[in-house]
């Protein structure tokens, strides 16, 4: 079981990362070197004669670009190390996976991990006003338990009780409220930040369906592997 | 007989793996995407922005 759950996740998290990351690298990353240039000062928002400039930043950056590539492809096979353990858990109770329900898995981790932390902080852009990092954090992870804990409910629990719980652990977050600065006074423009923050789900929502599709495919390939070799452990 | 001692021992070690597993992507997202020391923030900054994580 560990094998499996560990081979399962390695391959299609290394897999789902390095789509993510080239996803990043073409649509999200031109976005934050952009604002970069604002946070840097050498743009400024509203009065300045390069006010507005609405180039595009660009170029690769072997180093930088490659370590992103790098931790985005850890940060996904630790997802998908927590998908396949989730889908392990749920087949030992007895719900079977088939590939296409992999879509399902990945569209609620997506949900879970950045939809609905998106809701109260969206994904930030360097430069934008933001509260304190400690209280942001505990913030993120509440929700993204709170959120999976009421996914896992909805699809495996039985009767109103559980949907009434499911609903109020999703709702919680949101109506305890992020933590936020008390003066939003970032020197980059709205419209970056829009565009970044929708391009960073979007590219979010791309990988995690991939990703639940392949962590299902490859925990049922792997399945079939232990099924045909005799069992040593 | 048999078939319950098979059941008491396999269920746990399905447990214990699926928790060892799960704890170890938990780990990997917490080191990778969370961590703030300074070198793993600035290595893995841009990644975070997009990951949609809290970041500095």
């Amino acid at each position: 079981m560990f094998s499996r759950i560990l081979v399962s996740g390695l391959f299609a998290g290394f897999a789902a990362g390095l789509i993510a990351a080239l996803l990043q690298l073409a649509f999200v990353q031109p976005v934050l070197l952009h604002a970069e240039l604002y946070e840097s000062g050498q743009l400024t928002h509203f009065g300045a004669a390069k006010a507005g400039a609405a180039t595009a930043a660009g170029g690769i950056d072997l180093v930088r670009d490659g370590l992103s590539v790098l931790f985005t492809t850890l940060i996904y096979t630790g997802y998908a190390l927590i998908l396949v353990g989730a889908m392990a858990l749920a087949e030992d109770r007895g719900f079977r996976i088939a590939v296409r329900q992999g879509l399902l898995w990945g569209t609620a981790g997506f949900v879970a991990v950045q939809f609905a932390p998106a809701v109260g902080l969206p994904p930030e852009l360097p430069g934008s006003a933001a509260a304190d990092m400690g209280l942001r954090q505990v913030w993120w992870f509440g929700t993204v338990g709170a959120t999976a804990a009421g996914i896992a409910l909805i699809a495996f629990g039985k009767g109103w009780t559980a949907r009434g719980i499911a609903a109020a652990l999703i709702l919680a977050p949101h109506v305890i409220g992020a933590p936020h600065p008390e003066t939003f006074a970032g020197p980059v423009p709205p419209e970056l930040a829009g565009m970044f923050a929708g391009r960073a789900l979007g590219v979010g929502l791309v990988a995690w369906a991939l990703l639940g599709l392949l962590a299902a495919w490859f925990w049922i390939r792997e399945g079939k592997r232990s099924e045909d070799t005799p069992r040593t452990a | 007989m048999t078939a319950q001692t098979q059941s008491r021992v396999w269920i746990p070690t399905n447990l214990v793996a699926i928790a060892l597993c799960a704890f170890i992507g938990l780990a990997i997202v917490g080191i990778a995407g969370h961590a703030q020391t300074s070198a793993l923030h600035d290595a893995a900054h841009d990644t975070r922005h997009a990951a949609g994580f809290p970041c500095h």
